[in-house]
């Protein structure tokens, strides 16, 4: 996601340039015969535009914001951690090493050979938490990526449709929101064998239903702006509607409620994780380490604190970009 | 599209009937929308009759006006007649089809037709997509021309309406307001359209730029023969563009002549006292000007009243009939059709009776 900023990035000039001047067209016709003069008098290399889309204003403003871009820095920082995973961790994560626990079967801590110690079964820690990345992005993006195509696509039919389509989503969506999630998510892994392609299932089952009241919100704000009427006037279908005209408006709203979802996302499986119905041993994933470390916490309290502090910085990573994205998407803001 | 001998202004309306030159039919047109209660048992416990009844023909090569109030039913008459709002009752004929029968893409197609041009330009155009796409959606809907005629036709469109056609990847936002409108005006065009209602152009647009579009709207007209409805709350400016004019009180139609014939001589009593509501450009006949102001404020269209809705507040209301019968548009003059019980075929209700007081008159 951030790396279609990057990419539609204009070479940098600084400060923004003033916005051209609009007075070139209609203005100075007084009257149809004036109005055809100018179109006459107007040659095509005279007027040079220089055209700024929604998206270079949204970078413009989000490269303002310096905690965005931290938080965007850290992200591309975990990305490359989870994909160069076996270059940069120093040890195999399920090896279990002979040094790497103590003769009473205690972990050890932080040593040259263990930058962040061991944990009970005497793997390296810090090459667990790397490899742990995977886990937590790969479930962060896939989950909410489900749980956003599940929302988009409910919460648009229930916005557009109306009648009893929008009745019965969004009942059916006041009824899942009610439902204690975690409650729900455990007795779901527990019937289907935890994997994690089954958390991203439950996730993503679990996480529709915001986005889904969001994007109906935003749908049935939209469908009374006049250019959808305009669009419905000039013969466009349904499907086109929907997708080349309201779809396109709701982008800022969606890509702002992913990056704060991935956040919540992977605070979710770390939860799972811990009570054993996540990611399943020997994969490495932070949550499930914290939970295996938690009975060691007052003799290798480094067992719990480093995974923990991996969650806390994707997290608030991911947050921060979220609210970045969220105030360089609203124009109120353009003349910041 | 075919070539169409215009009516000059002030000039037409002479003979009402005959459908020979009707483009587009109305006939006891009515949108209600429902009032529902109720979260999970939603059930429908009244209607707003926006539109109650309204029939008039639209003739080929002419301009309408239709006037009111604010709330009054014109605009969602206008989006009624082209389906944008299906209606509860009645028809609309364009050309002899009736449309609020037609459905998907036989109603897509009919749409080549008839176009309508938006009150407020800021949001009738999609700010996500370029200026090109905009003008050039329609015929790429329905497949008029292929990518390069496309462009093509964008272009001449543009330079049609007065934008430079160099501007086709541009956003609607980099564009000022009137430019905004005859983008919008340029989209509507697109499809080679022959019936165009016009919802309020000019209201949202700035004073200065407002004759620059009335006068392109009536340019295009004479270019291409197009027929308008044009909806609008200024009288002054209806009575410039318009051939007949209508005005409506309460989602119904009171009063429906020619320019001249309703401007000169005002049948209906609300119309007399809309037309007595218009400043003189002349400061020594605004002197003199007394508008009569009705009493009371417009009855809600969720409960309207019984009988000639106007009744609640016309002076020269008669009871036992006024606020019984609905008074039926009928034609009272040659060409001039009024829905009022107390205009006889040589006398009708004067409530604008020279200086005098309007107490006197209602008494």
């Amino acid at each position: 996601m951030t790396g279609s900023f990057a990419a539609g990035g204009p070479p940098d000039t600084g400060a923004p340039p003033d916005r051209p001047g609009a007075g070139d067209g209609g203005y100075s016709a007084a009257d149809e015969a004036m109005a055809r003069a100018a179109a006459a008098g107007w040659s095509p290399d005279a007027i040079q535009i220089e055209h700024r889309s929604t998206w270079q204003d949204v970078w413009q403003r989000f490269r303002r914001d310096k905690f965005a871009v931290v938080g965007a820095v850290l992200i591309l920082l975990l990305i490359a951690m989870a994909v160069f995973a076996p270059w940069i961790a120093p040890h195999d994560p399920t090896m279990q090493y002979e040094d790497g626990i103590t003769m009473q079967g205690q972990p050890v801590g932080p040593s040259a050979k263990f930058l962040l110690g061991t944990d009970p079964l005497g793997r390296d820690l810090l090459s667990r938490i790397i490899y742990g990345a995977r886990v937590s992005l790969v479930i962060g993006v896939l989950a909410n990526g489900f749980a956003l195509v599940l929302g988009v696509v409910f919460g648009l039919a229930a916005g557009y449709f109306r009648g009893g389509t929008e009745t019965f989503l969004m009942r059916a969506t006041d009824v899942m929101m009610a439902f204690p999630i975690y409650l729900f998510a455990i007795a779901l892994v527990s019937v289907l064998k935890p994997s994690i392609w089954i958390l991203i299932l439950v996730i993503g089952i679990v996480y529709w239903t915001p986005m889904t009241r969001v994007i109906h919100g935003e749908v049935l704000s939209i469908r009374e702006k006049e250019f959808v009427d305009a669009a419905r006037l000039t013969g466009c279908s349904n499907a086109r509607v929907l997708f080349r005209h309201i779809l396109p408006h709701l982008v800022a709203v969606v890509i702002v409620y992913t990056s704060l979802g991935i956040a919540t996302t992977i605070l979710f499986e770390s939860t799972l994780s811990y009570i054993g119905l996540g990611v399943q041993p020997p994969t490495p994933s932070w949550g499930q380490m914290i939970s295996e470390g938690q009975s060691y916490y007052l003799s290798a309290p480094h067992l719990v604190i480093y995974p923990g502090l991996a969650i806390m910085i994707t997290v608030l990573a991911f947050n921060l970009v979220g609210d970045g994205l969220r105030d360089a998407f609203d124009p109120q803001q353009r003349r910041r | 599209m075919s070539a169409v001998a215009v009516t000059p202004a002030g000039c037409a309306g002479e003979d009402n009937g005959g459908d020979g030159d009707a483009l587009v039919t109305v006939d006891d047109l009515a949108v209600h929308f429902p009032i529902t209660s109720g979260i999970v048992l939603r059930h429908t416990v009244g209607a707003v009759r926006a539109v109650d009844g309204v029939s008039l023909t639209v003739k080929r090569g002419e301009t309408l006006g239709l006037v009111g109030e604010s709330g009054c039913g014109k605009s969602t008459t206008g989006r009624a007649i082209l389906q944008l709002i299906r209606p509860t009752r009645g028809r609309v004929l364009y050309e002899g089809t009736d449309l609020a029968h037609l459905r998907g893409r036989a109603l897509r197609r009919q749409r080549r037709r008839m176009q309508m041009i938006f009150q407020d330009p800021y949001a009738s155009l999609n700010s996500r997509m370029t200026v090109g796409d905009i003008v050039g959606e329609p015929l790429l809907v329905h497949r008029l021309r292929d990518r390069a005629g496309r462009h093509e036709r964008v272009r001449e469109l543009l330079q049609t309406v007065g934008i430079n056609p160099n501007t086709q990847n541009r956003y609607p936002h980099e564009f000022s307001g009137g430019q905004r409108q005859r983008i919008g005006i340029a989209r509507a065009l697109a499809v080679e359209p022959n019936f165009i209602v016009c919802d309020e152009p000019i209201s949202a647009l700035d004073v200065s730029i407002r004759a620059q579009i009335i006068n392109l709207l009536q340019a295009l007209q004479r270019e291409f023969g197009l027929t308008y409805l044009f909806i609008a709350h200024d009288l002054s400016v209806v009575r410039h563009i318009s051939d007949r004019v209508a005005v409506m009180y309460l989602g119904r139609v009171v009063e429906l002549a020619a320019n001249a014939g309703l401007y000169g001589e005002p049948l209906h009593p609300y119309t007399q006292a809309l037309l007595s509501a218009v400043p003189i450009p002349d400061p020594e006949a605004e002197e003199r000007r007394r508008a009569v102001v009705l009493q009371g404020d417009v009855p809600s269209p969720a409960d309207p009243p019984p009988g000639c809705h106007f009744h609640t507040r016309c002076p020269a209301m008669r009871k036992g009939l006024c606020d019984r019968e609905d008074p039926a548009l009928r034609e009272a003059r040659p060409g001039h059709s009024v829905a009022c019980h107390l205009v006889t075929e040589s006398d009708y209700p004067r409530i604008r009776a020279g200086e005098d007081d309007l107490a006197e008159v209602a008494g």
